[in-house]
């Protein structure tokens, strides 16, 4: 277990430098006001996406607990798969007073961890503020249900195909789990979106798909109560230690590190394991995080953690975020900055492992 | 009956929710503010919703939804106003109205173009809600019927539109389609990520061209220019011939081709991933085929108006069907409604149809209701609005130029935006000048990504069941239903050509020498060759394959083409050259003079960024070229860019900044 090990001693070094930083008097948020002013949360994304869906859910709270309550306008920047944007945000870091933020999502932070020639944003400048995590299922077409054992052994002669938005999407995470456990998938490239794998699958073009969490409920859940669908495994959430658990909202279905642990080609010591872990929490547990430029000053920041805390304490949160966020944890303070650190690093030589995979059965390259 | 025991109830309860007095007016505000984004060149549905948005959380539940309802209902209702006053067509949604449309206003009858347009809108949407209302039902498996093989198959019944719309040398038409299908392919190859044209050193390209750029370059940038050169009114003559009430008579005598083309629009709507891109343009295709006298098509037939704006409106309330029951967006708009209904507390998908019924049919219902206010308002208006056909031109066109300027840089906020609008807006001059079809670059640039990816994962899919069993295969590719559209593309394919003649943008034949025809020939035959060229170096075949075979159909399209020039004396229609005669001929202004003022707005502004270049622009035009006074100069200049600043403020856009922003921090709007 040494590279799970090595991430979750990373994770309790953080853990035990911020609770120093913590104890250490901090600046205060008294002073600062945002009365009058406007907040621009600028989103790598088009209006049509996910993350403007998310955008726009936080954009009237952190009005509303932000001290002198600004207003907060969504803007968009999309472009070259989130890119365009990031390296915006990069460009204009001087703003100091928190009258800009940033939102990233998981196809913001697997082209930085692959090193693609296009980034050149740096995580580390930025300051992490929240960190908004989802989960996502993996199922299959109903005929096979009787070879699987929740292992996969039984399925390594059957042939899959897969509707897939590109192999360095979000996708990463399930294509790289699918050959872990040794399936044969032939990816179908060019979807536009989750939905239209989920119609290639419903009209038998493809036996093998995933949905995040609200598609599944909404509309795979149907087709497994027919017994048109089996569900495999969730990716899993991480528990406070960095440890891949079950996915709460699937407490019945197995995590992809169990799948991977019962079946006999996959090792979750296997540098293949290290690489899908660091991409699955890219994608998913902190797929979405909100940042203050790196310029930002000590009361700044404070102020945005202590509106963050005020809106997480509110008693009707869950209640109104349900439909718009699932119900996964929404990560601010330690939680954040845990969720950035695990969402932003990879080893050297997974990174080599993916890139290599991407080429070799994708001729996929990045230069 | 089961069904109707299900639907009745919610459709009472539905209507009871609507005609509330409070629903009613957050719709109005919702159409309101619809009719006054879509009536500008560029923007569309996406910007209006996105600037509802922040307001819908916390609404009630049937208040949002009306406002919102209320806004997607109108794009395509009030886009018209652009691609029927202007020619320039107001989003994917009206490419096809721009046809007859604009010709109509040329001749003086804007009025009747525009009334006729917006009671087949009116009429399409609500033939739109009574299918829907029934056919939610049973959708779900119609919409399961369409594989990956038809709705390909549908992509090509689209394509083949172009030989309809040829124009007068067929040839012209194959490479014109084939240039707009190439275009599509610049940037990230949708599956593999491979570079086309494109390089990471010069970024821009990286994502493609821009449909809004495209459109606003093909088709705006060329008749405005145009106009301009002519230094009239759009109306040719500076008169409103035909009024508001012929249009609607127009219709009446029309409203079997209107129904007609609303059913299309619905089930064209109804398939995912087709997001309506191609319903106007089948539709028009289909008002051309099916009509008796078809001299007119081209110039101003006003069946060319009803055929697809009964069908566009039509398609809102199909593209419904997949956003409601199977939670994909069929379109753009689609896709931020589905995320205003979560902030709403509804999630998209088969249980909402199931659960929530009489909320499905409040949106279904909200829509025609929408269609109804919307349209209703548009043709009371549409007289008083024409009469914009009647003002000197010259004092319109430097707020086109801002509006489509800042629309184009809406679409990824970079100066390469506005560089390849000034490109794009070249090559749309000289399609025109040398008249190759302006609608064939279109159709084939809408649909070339989805052919691509089609027919790849087609090919992917179709070749592994091959492999097991040729039955597979076939079971796969062969559908009835596939089967049926191809024999109506076959169809489509041979009346087309044999109609195309008669369709044409310009009845008489200018030409002059062989030397600019021929040159632009070869510009368009190197850059096909460079294309093939640069694809044929990527090593991921699905990467590869699209734009080779593509570029090599046109490349003997050019082939031929060459071989003609060369056979056919300089009168021939194949030289045909605008600059030789007619309106663009004997115009008072020069083109490339003219051209340059939209040069100097880009240039001005992305040297002081574009509040500042803008102003400057507006009050050296007015004073210039318009030959206003100093005083009116400045108070027309002035209007323009509070106008645009009451714009930019409300939708929450930003303005291209220039060289000046690099070096000095300015507030908003300088900035």
């Amino acid at each position: 277990m040494i590279s799970t090990k090595s991430r979750t001693r990373a994770f309790l070094g953080a853990v035990a430098a911020t609770a120093m930083a913590a104890a250490m008097p901090t600046a205060s948020a008294a002073d600062v006001s945002f009365a009058g002013q406007t907040v621009d949360f600028t989103i790598p994304f088009s209006e049509t996406g996910g993350s403007a869906r998310w955008a726009q859910f936080y954009a009237p709270l952190l009005s509303e607990h932000l001290p002198g309550n600004p207003t907060v306008v969504v803007r968009y920047r999309p472009g070259g798969g989130s890119t365009t944007g990031a390296n915006w945000f990069q460009d204009n870091q001087q703003l100091n007073d928190g009258t800009q933020i940033f939102g990233t999502s998981g196809s913001t932070q697997f082209p930085y961890l692959l090193g693609d020639p296009r980034v050149r944003y740096e995580y580390q400048d930025w300051i992490p503020l929240l960190g908004s995590g989802v989960g996502g299922v993996a199922y299959l077409s109903g005929d096979l249900a009787d070879k699987w054992d929740g292992t996969g052994d039984n399925l390594q002669d059957e042939f899959f195909m897969y509707g897939s938005q590109g192999a360095t999407s979000l996708d990463l995470v399930a294509l790289l789990a699918f050959k872990l456990i040794g399936l044969d998938v032939e990816p179908i490239f060019g979807v536009e979106g989750r939905g239209d794998g989920r119609l290639m699958f419903e009209r038998g073009e493809t036996n093998l798909d995933y949905q995040t969490t609200p598609a599944y409920i909404s509309n795979v859940q149907p087709m497994v109560d027919q017994g048109l669908a089996v569900p495999l495994f969730a990716w899993g959430s991480l528990d406070d230690d960095g440890n891949i658990v079950r996915d709460p909202t699937f407490p019945d279905i197995p995590s992809f590190a169990e799948v991977c642990e019962a079946n006999s080609v996959c090792d979750t010591d296997s540098l293949g394991f290290e690489a899908w872990q660091a991409f699955f929490t890219a994608g998913f547990p902190a797929q979405k995080l909100i940042y203050l430029p790196g310029t930002a000053s000590d009361e700044v920041v404070e102020a945005y953690r202590e509106g963050l805390r005020d809106l997480m304490a509110r008693d009707d949160f869950t209640e109104i975020s349900e439909a718009a966020l699932g119900i996964y944890p929404q990560l601010i303070d330690n939680g954040a900055r845990n969720a950035h650190r695990l969402a932003t690093t990879i080893s050297p030589e997974a990174k080599q492992y993916v890139l290599d995979w991407l080429e070799e059965d994708y001729q996929i390259t990045l230069d | 009956m089961d069904l109707i025991a299900t639907a009745l109830p919610a459709l009472e309860q539905a209507i009871y929710l609507i005609l509330q007095p409070e629903q009613i007016m957050y719709l109005i505000v919702g159409i309101l503010l619809g009719l006054s984004v879509g009536i500008l060149p560029g923007l569309g549905g996406i910007a209006g919703l996105s600037l509802v948005l922040p307001f819908v959380y916390g609404m009630d539940p049937v208040s949002g939804l009306a406002l919102m309802v209320g806004l997607v209902a109108v794009i395509p209702t009030s886009d018209t106003f652009s691609s029927v006053l202007m020619g320039i067509p107001g989003s994917t949604a009206s490419q096809a109205t721009v046809l007859d449309g604009f010709p109509l206003t040329r001749k003086g009858q804007a009025a009747r173009a525009l009334s006729a347009a917006f009671i087949s809108s009116l009429f399409g949407g609500i033939i739109g809600a009574i299918i829907l209302t029934f056919f939610i039902f049973i959708a779900r498996p119609v919409i399961l019927a369409f594989n990956i093989p038809a709705m390909l198959m549908v992509i090509v019944l689209g394509l083949s539109m172009v030989a309809i719309l040829a124009g007068r040398v067929p040839l012209k038409g194959v490479v014109a389609a084939g240039l707009g299908l190439l275009a599509g392919t610049i940037g990230t190859a949708g599956a593999g990520g491979s570079l086309r044209i494109a390089s990471y050193d010069y970024p821009y390209l990286v994502d493609g061209l821009q449909l809004v750029i495209i459109g606003l370059g093909i088709y705006a940038i060329p008749e405005i220019v145009s106009l301009l050169r002519q230094d009239k009114s759009i109306s040719r003559d500076g008169k409103l011939g035909e009024g508001w009430m012929t249009g609607l008579q127009d219709w009446w005598q029309n409203k079997w081709l209107s129904a007609r083309c609303s059913i299309l629009g619905v089930l064209i709507g109804t398939i995912p991933g087709l997001g309506g891109s191609v319903v106007d343009w089948i539709a028009y295709g289909f008002t051309v085929q099916t009509a008796k006298d078809k001299s007119q098509f081209g110039s101003g037939d006003i069946r060319g108006v009803i055929g697809p704006e009964s069908s566009n409106n039509a398609k809102e309330g199909g593209g419904l069907v997949p956003t409601l029951i199977f939670g994909i967006p069929g379109s753009g708009s689609m896709a931020i409604f589905i995320g205003g209904l979560a902030l709403l507390g509804y999630e998209a998908g088969p249980h909402m149809v199931r659960n929530n019924l009489d909320i499905t049919y409040t949106i279904v219902w909200s829509l025609a209701l929408a269609n109804v206010f919307g349209a209703g308002l548009c043709i009371l208006l549409s007289g008083q609005i024409a009469k914009i056909t009647t003002i000197r031109f010259a004092l319109i066109a430097p707020y086109l130029f801002m509006i489509i300027t800042f629309a184009a840089f809406q679409s990824s906020m970079r100066l390469g935006d506005l560089i390849a609008l000034v490109a794009i807006g070249c090559l749309g001059i000289f399609l025109r000048r040398f008249d190759y079809s302006r609608p064939a670059f279109l159709i084939g640039f809408v649909l070339s990504y989805r052919a691509e990816n089609y027919a790849n994962q087609v090919y992917q899919i179709a070749g592994s069941r091959f492999r097991r069993s040729f039955e597979m295969g076939m079971d796969y590719i062969a559908t009835p239903l596939t089967m049926t559209l191809l024999a109506i593309t076959l169809l489509s394919i041979v009346v087309g050509i044999r109609q195309s003649k008669n369709i044409r943008e310009n009845a008489n034949v200018y030409t002059a020498t062989k030397t600019a025809p021929a040159l632009f020939l070869a510009a368009l035959t190197g850059y096909t060759a460079y294309a093939v060229f640069d694809a044929s170096g990527i090593t991921r075949t699905g990467d590869k394959i699209f734009p080779i075979i593509v570029g090599l159909i046109t490349l003997l399209a050019c082939s031929a083409l060459i071989v003609k020039m060369f056979m056919k004396p300089a009168t021939d229609p194949v030289f045909m050259d605008l600059e030789a005669g007619g309106d663009d001929g004997n115009a008072d202004h020069g083109l490339w003079g003219t051209l340059m003022w939209l040069v100097s707005l880009v240039v001005l502004s992305s040297l002081a960024g574009f509040v500042i270049g803008a102003t400057l622009f507006l009050i050296g035009f007015f004073k210039y070229r318009a030959r206003l006074s100093w005083l009116w100069s400045l108070i027309a200049a002035a209007a323009g860019i509070g106008f645009i600043l009451f714009l930019a403020s409300s939708l929450g856009r930003d303005f291209p900044p220039g060289l000046l922003q690099a070096y000095v921090s300015l507030p908003w709007p300088l900035r």
